[in-house]
């Protein structure tokens, strides 16, 4: 079965981004396909790389980069929520004349549409928010 | 349908909610399992409404509280399979968020 994932809060908030790690590798681990992971709202911050969590704390963002290079994910962010956070990738960068990038490896910035094709292609669409 | 509580009942009324759709599935996640706890406020919403839901309760999560061990009677305890197996199962799923 395809499974799409739609994160809406950002790590070491509440509970949201890690259960929804921890839903995916269990989907992941039942032989299902994750079609997409979105982020959206307070979500895109599940994608900068430059957090640095203590050494004894789980990294969610590296944690989320390592499981989409291990079963090749596509994680898409929201483009409208990634900018006014500031969630920047080159194309962002050069757009909005920023002058450092910080999309984690394994994401990729784009629209909304993305999650509109993931509830469309997907068998189940299940939200993780606040 | 699959309704997916993560707020505990006495933050948030999305437990009501969920009830007030009138049958389906409930599955307590994160704070939302508190609702679970044998000889809480909400064991005979819980019990009342039995005939008409399922109800289900993140196990890790329960763990996580210190409720596993005093669910109340009629709620499944499921491990994050079994989530994903609840997903399945169910056609439509509603996160009350």
């Amino acid at each position: 079965m395809k499974f799409a994932i739609l994160v809406n809060e950002g790590p070491y908030t509440h509970q949201a981004s890690d259960t929804a790690f921890q839903f995916a590798k269990a989907v992941l681990a039942k032989g299902h396909e994750i079609f997409r992971v979105f982020f959206y709202h307070d979500g895109v911050n599940n994608a900068t790389r430059l957090t640095t969590p203590p050494q004894d704390d789980r990294n969610i963002v590296n944690r989320w980069s390592k499981l989409a290079e291990e079963h090749n994910l596509d994680m898409v962010v929201c483009v409208a929520a990634a900018q006014r956070r500031g969630i920047v990738d080159d194309g962002e960068m050069k757009r909005n004349g920023k002058d450092a990038t910080n999309l984690a490896p394994g994401f990729r910035i784009s629209g909304l549409g993305q999650l509109i094709e993931a509830g469309i292609q997907a068998d189940r669409l299940v939200v993780f928010g606040d | 349908m699959l309704h997916i509580i993560n707020k505990s009942p006495y933050d948030r009324p999305a437990l009501d909610s969920a009830l007030a759709t009138g049958e389906g599935a409930i599955l307590l996640i994160e704070d939302g399992v508190y609702a679970a706890a044998k000889g809480g406020k909400e064991e005979a919403k819980i019990k009342a409404a039995m005939g008409k839901f399922k109800f289900y309760a993140l196990s890790q999560d329960l763990e996580a509280r210190g409720i596993a061990d005093r669910v109340a009677d009629g709620v499944t305890a499921v491990d994050y399979a079994g989530f994903v197996d609840l997903v399945a199962e169910y056609k439509t799923n509603q996160s009350w968020l």
